[in-house]
This record gives C-alpha cells, sequence and structure tokens, in this order.
C-alpha cells in the first residue's frame, strides 16, 4: 500500500447548503509532507475535518474513495473511527490557547489518549506523556505535567498538543495552521520540530496552511485549494517552479521574495472575493477574478497535466 | 419582527386575562361575594351534579366558583403589577446608582443585594403580614420591599455596561447633571433588560400572594384571591378535586402566559439575561 | 484564593449580622409586642406582668445586644409557645427540613442535569424542545398546588407513596418533588447554555479528536467546564428551598423548621421566628460559601487568583 491516506473526489456539504468541499483529490505517503493551501475559507480545514470525522452536527460528506491505511473511512461508524483518531491518526490546531481542557493538567490530558486506546496504566501514561514532553523540546517535563493549560504559553501549548498527539505513534499527522496563532520565532521552532519528528517517527504530514513561505520550507508535495476544490497540485518543486493556474501565480505574487521583487513595484495581489459556491455551481469558481477568463471558463474545467506529476484544474491551453 | 407561536400564547393568555380583569363586573354571572347555602359544593356543570346556573359550580359557602375565579385575576394582576412597580422602583434606583458611581457606592448596592438575598422571602413576608395585619396593601408593599434584587442586579451590571459609552461621555462634557444623565441617557438604554425582569418578577409576585394566601396571611377572605380559593377547598379537596383544580389551574395559565411574553420580550430585544 | 476565601467569610459575616438587625427589628414591626403575645383578652395588667417577665420593658437597643450576644452564644432565647429553649425546638425539627431540602437538591440534580445534558446534545431538536417545555412548565407550578394535586393522585388514588409524614424515607420523595421542580427549571437552563458553549468548544474537538468516548467527551470535558455556575446555582436553590419549604411542610403535614415557623408567626412566638430567620440566613450565606469553594476546586484559573 503506497499511500497512507488516499482521497479522491471527497465532496462536504453543510445544512445551510453551501459547498466547502467539492471533489477534492490527494494522496499523502508515509514520510511525506502534504501542503494544502489556500486562503482562509478555501475549504482546507473541512477537508481535514471530513477525514477526521470531526465536522459539525448537519454536515455531509462522500467520497469515492476515502481510505486510511487500509480503513475505507466512508464505511467507518463513529466508534471506528474513535478508535483510529487518536491513535493512527492524529490531528493538531490552529488555537493552542483554546485546543486544551482549562480544568484538567496537561499530565491528565496527555495520559488519557493512551489510558483510553491502550489500556496504559497512569503511570505508564505519565511516563510516556513525560518522555514525549520532552521530546518535544519540553524542559522540567514532569512539572509542566502537573501544571494546567492557563500556567503554559501559547507555543508551549503547541508543543503539548504536539506531543499529545504522538502518544500512540500515530501513522499521520494533520496539522491545521498549527503556528498561525503563535510569535514568528515560536513559528519556525515548532516547524522545525515537526520537520524533525516526521523524520524520526516516519509520519505521513498534512499540513494545512495559508503561508507559501511554510510550503516552500517544509513541502515535498503540495495542494492548492480555492472555493472547495485543488486548482494545483504537483511536487512542490514543480509547483513552485512553474505555477500554472492564474490563482497559483496570484498567490505567489503576493509574496515578495527578496533579490527577486523590485522594491518600487508594488506587490501584487488578487482583486474581488471568493463566490459563495452553492449546490448547483458550474465553471470555475476563479472565474470572476481571473484575467485569462473566457466564456470556457462556465463550463466543465478539464484537469490537464502542465508537466508529470504537477495537474492543474484550467481551461487555459498549457501546452 | 417575527412573533414566535410560544410568545403568541403569552400574548394570548395574559391579554385574555387583563380583558376578563377589567370587565369583571359584566362578565361574572354572580356576585362573587353572594352566599347560598341552600347551593353548596355544587360541581362544574359537565360533572354529574352540575348546575347549568353555575358554570364552574359553587364552594363552600354556595358562592359562584366562575365568577370568583374571574374577580380572582384583579387580584392576582393589580398584584402582580404593583408589586413590580414597587420593587422595580427600589431595585432599578439601587441597582443604576450602584453601577453608575462604583466604587464604594457599588460595594453598599452589592452588599444589600447580597442581605436581601440571604433573607428568606416567605418566612419574613408572612412575619410582616401577621403582624400588621393582612390586606391587599400590606401584601404588595411587603412583596415590593422584598422582590427588588433582581432589578438591582440588571439594572446594575446594565449600567456598568451603559456608562462608559460615547453618549454618556457626551452629555457629561455638555454638563449634563448627573440626575439628567441617570434618566434621560442610562435609563433608557437600561429599560429593555428592565422590561425582561418585570415580567419574570411579575409572575413570582403572584406565584408569592398565592402562596401567601394559601398559608393563611396574605390576601384576607372573603376576598376571592385564587390562592385563598385554593386554601379554602383544600379541606374538600379528597371528595371534590375541582375546587382546588380550577384556581390553580388559572394561576398556572397566568404565570406561563406572563413567562412566555417574558421570553418572547427576551428574544426580540435581543437581551441576553438569563435566569 | 485564601485571600479571596477570607474576604469572602468576612462579607458572609457581616451578612449574617445585618440579618440579625433584620430580624430583630421585624418582630417589633407591630408596634408593642407585650399586647401581641397578650392576646385579645389579657388586660393591662397582663401585659405589664408579659413586658417586664419577657424583658420587653427594657430599650430596644438594650433588648437587641442581649438577644444577640446570647444568640452568638448558642442561646437562641425561650419559646412563649412551648416553654422550651428555642435552640432545642430547631435542633429537633432541623433534621426533617435539611432532609426535605436535600431531596430536592437530589432529585432537581438528577433531572436538570442529564434534560440539560441531552437537550445540549440536540440542541434545536424536538426533543430539545419538549425539555424546555418542562422548564417552563416548573416555572409557572403554584408550587402548593402541586403538592396538594400530588397528595390526591398518588396519596388516594394509586395509594403508592405516603402523603404526610415521614415516618419512613419514602415520605421525603412526594414533598421533595414539589420542592424540585421549583429549582428544576434554572438549573436545567443553565446545564443546557453551559453544556452548549462547551461542546462547540476547541478543547471538546481535541478530545474528540484523540478519540475519547462520547461519554467521556459529554461527562469527564464538557460537563466539568459547565458545571461551575450550576453549582453555584445549585447552592443559592438549596437556599431558597430551604426558606421555601415551610408552605410545602404545610401542605404534606411535615414538622420541620418550617412548620415551625408557620406556627410560631400564627401565634406570635416571636423568639422562634427570630431564631429561624437568623438559622436560614446562615445557612443560606454558609451555602453560598461553599459553592465558591467548590468552584474553585471546579477551576484551577480560579485557584491561582
Amino acid at each position: 500500500m503506497r499511500h497512507v491516506l488516499d482521497i479522491v473526489n471527497l465532496r462536504t456539504g453543510f445544512a445551510d447548503g453551501t459547498e466547502a468541499v467539492r471533489g477534492v483529490s490527494l494522496q499523502v505517503a508515509r514520510g511525506e509532507t502534504h501542503c494544502l493551501v489556500g486562503e482562509s475559507g478555501c475549504g482546507k480545514s473541512v477537508t481535514a475535518l471530513s477525514v477526521m470525522n470531526l465536522l459539525p452536527r448537519g454536515a455531509r460528506r462522500s467520497a469515492d474513495v476515502l481510505r486510511f491505511q487500509d480503513h475505507d473511512l466512508t464505511r467507518a461508524s463513529d466508534r471506528d473511527m474513535a478508535r483510529l483518531r487518536g491513535v493512527k491518526m492524529a490531528m493538531i490546531f490552529q488555537e493552542p490557547m483554546t485546543s486544551l481542557n482549562p480544568a484538567y493538567t496537561i499530565g491528565s490530558q496527555m495520559a488519557e489518549v493512551l489510558e483510553r486506546h491502550r489500556g496504559a496504566s497512569r503511570a505508564q501514561a505519565l511516563e510516556r506523556a513525560a518522555m514525549l514532553l520532552g521530546r518535544v523540546g519540553i524542559t522540567a517535563p514532569g512539572m509542566r505535567l502537573a501544571q494546567y493549560p492557563h500556567q503554559l504559553s501559547g507555543g508551549l501549548r503547541q508543543r503539548v498538543m504536539i506531543a499529545m498527539a504522538l502518544m500512540c505513534e500515530p501513522e499521520l499527522l494533520i496539522a491545521d495552521e498549527p503556528t498561525t496563532a503563535l510569535d514568528v520565532t515560536v513559528q519556525a521552532q515548532i516547524l522545525r520540530l515537526l520537520q524533525a519528528l516526521q523524520a524520526e517517527f516516519g509520519l505521513a504530514l498534512l499540513l494545512i496552511t495559508h503561508d507559501l513561505g511554510i510550503v516552500a520550507r517544509m513541502a515535498q508535495r503540495v495542494s492548492v485549494m480555492y472555493a472547495g476544490e485543488v486548482v494545483e497540485s504537483g511536487s512542490a518543486e514543480a509547483v513552485f517552479a512553474a505555477p500554472s493556474h492564474p490563482y497559483t501565480q496570484g498567490l505567489l505574487a503576493c509574496i515578495p521574495v527578496p533579490g527577486k521583487t523590485p522594491r518600487d513595484e508594488p506587490l501584487g495581489s488578487i482583486p474581488g472575493t471568493v463566490p459563495r459556491i452553492g449546490r448547483d455551481f458550474t465553471g470555475c469558481a476563479f472565474r470572476d477574478r481571473c484575467g485569462h477568463a473566457s466564456n470556457a471558463c462556465s463550463g466543465i474545467i478539464p484537469r490537464q497535466d502542465a508537466a508529470p506529476d504537477h495537474a492543474v484544474l484550467c481551461t487555459m491551453d498549457l501546452a | 419582527m417575527r412573533i414566535s407561536a410560544a410568545t403568541f400564547l403569552g400574548l394570548l393568555i395574559v391579554g385574555a386575562l387583563v380583558l376578563t380583569a377589567l370587565g369583571a363586573p359584566r362578565l361574572a354571572p354572580w356576585d362573587p361575594f353572594a352566599q347560598d347555602l341552600m347551593a353548596r359544593m355544587i360541581p362544574p356543570r359537565w360533572m354529574e351534579g352540575g348546575s347549568p346556573a353555575h358554570w364552574l359550580g359553587t364552594d363552600q359557602l354556595g358562592r359562584d366558583y366562575l365568577s370568583r375565579l374571574i374577580y380572582g385575576s384583579r387580584i392576582s394582576l393589580m398584584i402582580g403589577v404593583l408589586t413590580v412597580v414597587t420593587s422595580g422602583f427600589i431595585g432599578t434606583s439601587l441597582g443604576v446608582v450602584g453601577g453608575y458611581f462604583g466604587g464604594r457606592t457599588d460595594d453598599v448596592v452589592m452588599f444589600a443585594i447580597t442581605c436581601r438575598l440571604a433573607i428568606p422571602l416567605i418566612l419574613v413576608a408572612l412575619t410582616v403580614v401577621a403582624l400588621i395585619g393582612s390586606s391587599l396593601t400590606v401584601v404588595v408593599l411587603t412583596l415590593g420591599l422584598l422582590l427588588w434584587e433582581r432589578f438591582a442586579v440588571v439594572a446594575r451590571t446594565t449600567t456598568m455596561q451603559v456608562r462608559n459609552l460615547d453618549y454618556i461621555a457626551a452629555a457629561q462634557a455638555a454638563g449634563a447633571s448627573t440626575l439628567h444623565i441617570l434618566l434621560r441617557e442610562v435609563l433608557p438604554n437600561i429599560l429593555p433588560h428592565l422590561v425582561v425582569v418585570a415580567t419574570l418578577e411579575m409572575a413570582l409576585a403572584i406565584l408569592l400572594e398565592a402562596a401567601l394566601s394559601f398559608l393563611g396571611l396574605g390576601v384576607p377572605p372573603p376576598l376571592p384571591s385564587w390562592g385563598l380559593m385554593i386554601a379554602e377547598g383544600k379541606d374538600y379537596m379528597f371528595f371534590s378535586p375541582w375546587v382546588i383544580m380550577v384556581p390553580g389551574v388559572a394561576l398556572f395559565v397566568l404565570v406561563l402566559g406572563i413567562n412566555l411574553l417574558g421570553d418572547g420580550l427576551r428574544d426580540l430585544l435581543g437581551t441576553s439575561q438569563r435566569r | 484564593m485564601l485571600g479571596f476565601l477570607f474576604r469572602r467569610a468576612v462579607l458572609a459575616l457581616l451578612v449574617c449580622l445585618t440579618v440579625l438587625v433584620v430580624a430583630f427589628s421585624l418582630t417589633r414591626l407591630s408596634g408593642d409586642l407585650a399586647v401581641s403575645i397578650g392576646g385579645p383578652n389579657a388586660t393591662s395588667e397582663d401585659i405589664a406582668t408579659i413586658r417586664k417577665n419577657y424583658g420587653l420593658d427594657r430599650p430596644l437597643p438594650v433588648q437587641f445586644f442581649d438577644w444577640a450576644a446570647n444568640a452568638a452564644s448558642g442561646d437562641l432565647g425561650r419559646s412563649y409557645l412551648y416553654h422550651a429553649p428555642v435552640s432545642g425546638l430547631i435542633k429537633e425539627r432541623l433534621p426533617i427540613t435539611l432532609g426535605l431540602g436535600l431531596s430536592g437538591l437530589a432529585i432537581a440534580l438528577l433531572t436538570a442535569i442529564p434534560l440539560g445534558i441531552v437537550s445540549a446534545m440536540r440542541e434545536g431538536s424536538v426533543l430539545d424542545r419538549a425539555i424546555g417545555l418542562v422548564a417552563l412548565i416548573g416555572q409557572a407550578m403554584p408550587s402548593f398546588w402541586l403538592g396538594l394535586v400530588l397528595v390526591i393522585w398518588f396519596g388516594l388514588k394509586l395509594q403508592w407513596l405516603p402523603i404526610s409524614g415521614v415516618d419512613t424515607w419514602d415520605g421525603f420523595i412526594l414533598p421533595g418533588i414539589v420542592l424540585a421542580f421549583s429549582a428544576i427549571p434554572a438549573l436545567l437552563r443553565l446545564t443546557r447554555a453551559g453544556m452548549i458553549e462547551a461542546l462547540s468548544s476547541d478543547y471538546i474537538r481535541t478530545a474528540r479528536a484523540k478519540g475519547l468516548s462520547t461519554a467521556s467527551i459529554v461527562l469527564k470535558h464538557a460537563l466539568r467546564n459547565a458545571a461551575m455556575p450550576v453549582v453555584s446555582v445549585a447552592a443559592v436553590q438549596l437556599g431558597f428551598m430551604l426558606g421555601g419549604s415551610i408552605v410545602i411542610e404545610t401542605v404534606f403535614a411535615l414538622h420541620g423548621i418550617g412548620y415551625l415557623a408557620w406556627e410560631s408567626i400564627s401565634k406570635n412566638d416571636f423568639p422562634v421566628v427570630q431564631a429561624v430567620v437568623l438559622l436560614l440566613a446562615m445557612i443560606y450565606t454558609g451555602l453560598t460559601l461553599l459553592a465558591d469553594m467548590m468552584n474553585a476546586v471546579l477551576d484551577p484559573r480560579l485557584r491561582a487568583g
């Protein structure tokens, strides 16, 4: 089995009729970092929550393939999912300040993962928790275990979340904007930590971010999302070397590159906003903001190969 | 503005009972005080032994139950309204002063609220009525002097929120007197919250009056208070349960109506004061 | 934390002192106590004797400090009616009222918390609305009337449960239910609101991502955070229930503190009335203090502050 996570044509909609994810396909292999990138509201977090089956009440999800290792997640019951979550697949979130329960100690919250899934005793679980806290770079782990979340800084809390995710040695780690809420220096530390842990544990890492700088640094593969669709995907090298979708090009034009971007030239920006996508929407969702739009953009959009291992969802002639 | 079905039901109930109270002399088929010892404990007309002359039957003194029930709505509503006016005045004054001035003044107000909560409500009300003598006025004043604390709590917190807003500062800068600011700027802004409290307190006052009258230390006989009717019917309830069912249901429906109306107002005004 | 509790304790003491003054002045409302005690048939000589015997001829402040000092040392005076020490009367009756209050609280919590949780988990559903209706009905139900209806229904028609007295433990069930009804609406709404907030929080998403069981997510992670306001209100409600038990005790003929108070009020037995008012205020104040301490245990952030 090549891929740890295999998603083909994932669709997720909410009770109010919004289609948040519209036919996303992506794969993550063992030891690989796959970055899912896009603006806020493009459906990248919903994609992650769909995989974990953590969607809010009233949301529906469907997929041609939604496979984690050899588990078909489309058929997994809530009970099956609860046995996979925290064990084989783990997730960390954007808001370290609120993602830990204020009423329980760090140790208690970490230990309960191992107690539940491995039937470990409290002492065994705490021992592993202390080891992992040390591993994620927290000094005096024994003291931290007895502390409550409000006694820790944001960076420390995110380290705790990461350590907690590793309690049962998962195969897949989904990190949803793990550094967005943190200071820049702490961001770099956390990213380095994730890289080191990935190498050590052979994790498949699905990293969700809006920051192309992080993508450039971390990703082997990248999927660019826009309005619920993956508009461009491929190896990070290929996508960065030759961004082919007008949206990806626009995104890249928004970041200044030292030495490349002339000082007096204005930075690029993408005019307009993301349209609200209902059930009957057809065509390219980017067409109203796109400089290359034509009549064809209201029809069915082909997925073409810009190069081997580099797919683009666009009507433009890429040859 | 959309009114929910529940709010509408509340409006309907309260409206109907207000009309009943206002039109009591016309609506009541009999004099509520007229005794007829030959026609005692007649059951309601749909029951066996019922009489077409008395829709809801008669009580142990032969008084028409429907007429007493109709007149009873006057007592409940009067108690509710007058108590809320009294307690609303006391509580709002205390709360606004505490919330606006803060500091030591606020400490005193908070202390008063704490003390009031510590005082056992029914017990003290009973004692006061027992010592002064039972009458409608005494019951209203007693309840009014006791039920102000939620007005004070809500007036205090909302005044604190309003106090720091721009138009208060503007009024202060324009040299308006404190009293003027409190009455013209603060009060209108916190009024919606107070109206919601008023409905809750009115419901509570009506229930308390009934309880006091039930214990024999509320509205004096022969006034047709619903609580008193239940107390008077208590001795007969095992053989004629309707004597307590009729006034009890009336009481329940009125209080339910007021609460529904209060909930509706709260949603409508977007205030989030929870009980 | 200790400083906070100390301030709360001082406040509680001040509250009790104020209530002491209120309770004392309350019984002097009628003007001349001796006339009230003597009753309609007393001659002026009788009244003078009463005044002298009960020490009512002394200046009011003297009477007050005398009573307050004795109360502080546990001597609450003598009942005019029973010709016995008030403290003894209270000691004898208190267990019944406490039993009643605690069964009321237990029934209220055992009803309100599960219903509130279910309501929050199914927010907006038909079930949620139905449970909301229960709260609304509970709020509008006159407790003494509900008591009478239950007495008729259970005691007479079904004959399952005793309708008066507490010779056996099941005597507490019916009055407990009636008392609980007054506390259920507030507790239910609070639990529901707290649980809705907790269940939509980030830490619950984390708990789900950890693969915890629904029971653990709801009961351990969400409820713990929703419980704090419920604890505070439960303490307050228990205080109200003990004060309100006067109505229930007369309906069910339970000879607890409430019944004693009602009897004393009707018969002008003021030392007992004063003492019961003071006792209930002290219990209420103690309960709110207890709730603060329990919240400090529940929320580590309070402990640090």
